[in-house]
């Protein structure tokens, strides 16, 4: 088994629900709310307008800059509304509406290579880009970009099966019924980077999706080994997979590339596999639909833009008793205010919990166990961050290295006092971040005024 | 189907699953882990030891209730730690302590050493030690009579009618170790049949409650080992008479080295938060035992050595950081030649 990495938190994975539960494909919905801002980076344009016809897979988002991805129809249909609409993200986001005609024609843009194993790594770059593939780990960086900035610095290629997260068996169940897209898209991925093995980490809880793709591999002879790793939250992390294949540590602020390593996700590798030998985008999406408030969890195949509310219905609907919607996994995933909510490219999971998941204190009083220094995979101390940010001291958080934090959430799980830890840091990094925006701009308003003065005195 | 515009939704941040642990269920284990010492100080003192340990808790959780009542701030009284304070300064004193003397450590330990400075969490230094180290300075009298276990302890003061008794720590002070050895063997000293405050005489059961402590990952084995290891090998590289094998287990064995080590040296709020801080506190522990012990003037230096570490925790934890991730240079490109 892999080398482990230090910290991190071991949840019970609740995963039982669905992972014996093979992928449903989900009845149509009638009609997608498909978001531009698919991926972290800039959002796309709308390329369609309202009354235009769309089928699947044609490009209805234009990438609106170089850190971006297209995005595509997810079903034929009209285009009903091009507006802002509810956001997995908090507020609204522009949106193309499509109404579905149920017929599901295929777009005449997406067109197969007539041989993809002869093309070139710029062309299959290129198949990715124009797939509008993204991190489907959550993260949703766009893979091309990813891929080109990492290529020639890279000497190992990992493939996140992780999946270290309760509830989320998407990954897993991938593993199970279609391990030789996986294995395929792992296939390209070494040819891309000119390595002769590409390692896919997956967790041992996962031993018969490991016994699975070993098998691909041995039929195919593929150029691709299976890593077991120790159950670890948050295994997943790209910095602490890296840490447990290689042993190696990615800097401060710098990106696996920086240790010669790149990471791509189980579901991103179907994704390129599918971009390189059908030109087919990326329309749907694995979803796990979970927790204590669906009345039957399942894995269900939907297309891009579905609102989740099409997912529990799918699932036998809520217990009224529902408090919150998770979209993603339960140590990282996003709260949501309304069911209205699409799924996105990076969505892996929806959450409904109607039971003391949460387990909220009144009044949660540190009682300096260290238990969250202990935890912290990035070698934090908690504690003594949540004093600095609870009282507004931004320099002694930024010497704390919170910047440093990845909001994974093991700190605040594993606390005893329930202190509201992740929730302090991610407004104690915003805070730091616009402290930074106004210093830099009253530099630069500084600046021009000395420059303007002396423009003035030469006159 | 679910009508999903009426649900009630709330949306705080993640992660949205906790631990089941709570600040409540540690003091619970805490308190479990102190059972195998209470039960062999009742065995050894009769029911008046265990009279003077409830008296305590009762003493503490009113004293903790009162102050945030009258105070207007919100009841802590269920997070169980006042509880465990109770108990602790219990066990420090001697089994004829007067339940009025108890009381007045209570009131010390819980309002002057633990709310005053915030509560749980807040507190510099031990409450039970700080309890226990004013009672010694201001009823010294009470606090160093001792008797033999097994003999009658008087509740309500008065005078003491049971044998009273010679610590192992008075013969270790002046370095008799033949009287020690006439007086206790090793194995009077780990079983605990020997004279000494109410809950510390028995190492062999209060290893047994924190083993279950450490079981439980209530604490970690740093503390301890650090604390006891440090005093083991001093203890054995300067015996004072008698072989350094001798004097390192009557060292070790005796003075509530055990309590310390495992139940007040480990106290969250007093201790410091990183591993290797932990390392470094138990051995100051252990150096400041072992030299009150030598050069003192008190027989016994358990309390004043966590007492005197309380205070450098803020110290050691300010220079005893973990290493940022990444950081380390030395495997960055090392390991991918291998």
């Amino acid at each position: 088994m892999a080398q482990a990495f230090f910290g991190g938190v071991h949840p019970h994975d609740m995963k039982a629900a669905t992972n014996e539960k093979a992928i449903e494909q989900l009845a149509p919905p009638a009609e997608v709310v498909i978001s531009m801002s698919q991926h972290i980076g800039a959002p796309c344009k709308p390329l369609v307008a309202v009354g235009d016809h769309v089928d699947v897979g044609q490009r209805i988002g234009e990438p609106g800059g170089f850190v971006s991805a297209p995005i595509h129809a997810s079903v034929s249909g009209t285009v009903k509304a091009v507006e802002p609409r509810p956001s997995s993200m908090g507020g609204n986001m522009l949106s193309v509406v499509i109404e579905n005609d149920f017929q599901n024609t295929l777009s005449s843009e997406v067109k197969a290579p007539e041989n993809p194993d002869a093309m070139t790594p710029d062309e299959m770059v290129e198949a990715v880009k124009n797939a509008g593939i993204v991190g489907m780990g959550g993260a949703t960086f766009p893979t091309h970009v990813k891929i080109s900035s990492a290529i020639g610095k890279v000497d190992t290629v990992i493939i996140n099966g992780a999946e270290c997260e309760p509830y989320i068996t998407s990954d897993h169940r991938t593993m199970l019924e279609r391990p030789e897209q996986i294995i395929g898209g792992a296939t390209y991925l070494a040819k891309i980077f000119s390595l002769d093995k590409v390692i896919i980490g997956v967790e041992v809880n996962k031993q018969n999706g490991i016994d699975m793709l070993n098998k691909v591999i041995a039929e195919k002879h593929a150029p691709v080994v299976v890593e077991p790793l120790r159950c670890r939250y948050p295994q997943g992390a790209e910095k602490q997979l890296c840490q447990a294949i290689t042993g190696r540590q990615v800097p401060p602020g710098g990106l696996p590339a920086a240790i010669g390593c790149a990471v791509f996700n189980i579901n991103t590798t179907c994704a390129i596999f599918r971009a390189i030998t059908q030109g087919m985008p990326v329309v749907n999406k694995i979803v796990t639909v979970s927790g204590s408030g669906v009345v039957e969890p399942k894995n269900i195949e939907c297309p891009v833009g579905t609102p989740v509310s099409c997912l529990f219905d799918a699932c036998g609907g809520l217990d009224e008793k529902t408090y919150k919607l998770v979209m993603g996994g339960p140590m990282m995933g996003m709260a949501q205010y309304t069911a209205e909510v699409p799924v996105g490219k990076g969505t892996g999971a929806m959450l409904a919990f109607c039971a003391d998941e949460e387990k909220t204190v009144e009044n949660p009083q540190c009682i300096r166990c260290g238990k969250c220094v202990e935890a912290c995979p990035m070698h934090l101390e908690p504690l003594f961050m949540f004093q600095y940010a609870s009282k507004g001291m931004l320099d002694e958080l930024e010497a704390a290295n919170i910047m440093d934090c990845m909001e994974c959430g093991a700190c605040a799980y594993v606390c005893p006092a329930r202190v509201h830890l992740t929730h302090m840091f991610k407004t104690g990094k915003q805070k730091i971040n616009d402290k930074k925006k106004r210093e830099k701009a009253a530099a630069e308003a500084a600046q021009k005024a000395e420059d303007a003065k002396k423009e003035a005195e030469k006159k | 189907m679910t009508d999903y515009k009426n649900l009630k939704l709330i949306a705080t941040s993640s992660p949205h699953i906790r631990s089941s642990e709570s600040t409540q269920t540690i003091m619970r284990d805490v308190i479990v882990g102190m059972l195998p010492a209470l039960g062999w100080a009742v065995f050894c003192f009769g029911v008046e030891a265990l009279i003077l340990t409830a008296v305590s808790v009762v003493g503490c959780v009113v004293f903790e209730w009162l102050y945030r009542k009258i105070l207007h701030k919100p009841d802590s009284v269920a997070d169980l730690s006042a509880v465990v304070t109770g108990m602790l300064l219990a066990f420090t004193c001697p089994p004829t302590t007067p339940l009025w003397t108890i009381l007045i450590g209570d009131f010390f330990a819980i309002v002057v050493a633990k709310q005053l400075y915030g509560g749980i969490g807040k507190n510099f230094i031990n409450p039970a030690l700080a309890g226990r180290a004013f009672l010694v300075g201001s009823y010294a009298g009470i606090m160093t009579t001792w008797i033999a276990p097994q003999t009658a302890a008087p509740l309500f003061g008065g005078a003491v009618d049971a044998v009273t008794a010679a610590t192992p720590m008075a013969y270790l002070k002046t370095g008799d170790m033949e009287g020690l050895k006439a007086a206790y063997s090793v194995g009077d000293m780990f079983l605990g049949k020997i004279g000494g405050s109410m809950g510390e005489i028995s190492a062999l059961f209060l290893l047994v409650g924190g083993a279950y402590l450490l079981w439980r990952r209530v604490i970690s084995w740093h503390i301890p080992v650090a604390y006891i290891g440090t005093v083991a090998v001093l203890s054995f590289l300067f015996p004072k008479a008698g072989t350094g094998m001798e004097w390192m287990f009557y060292s070790v064995f005796g003075g509530g080295l055990f309590l310390g080590a495992f139940f007040m040296a480990t106290d969250y709020a007093t201790s410091p938060v990183t591993r290797k801080g932990q390392v470094v506190y138990g051995i100051g522990c252990g150096l400041f035992t072992v030299f009150i012990r030598y050069f003192g003037s008190y027989n016994e230096g358990v309390c004043y050595s966590i007492m005197v570490m309380n205070c450098c925790t803020a110290l050691i934890d300010r220079f005893v950081k973990p290493i940022r991730f990444g950081a380390m240079k030395s495997d960055k490109k090392g390991a991918a030649e291998k």
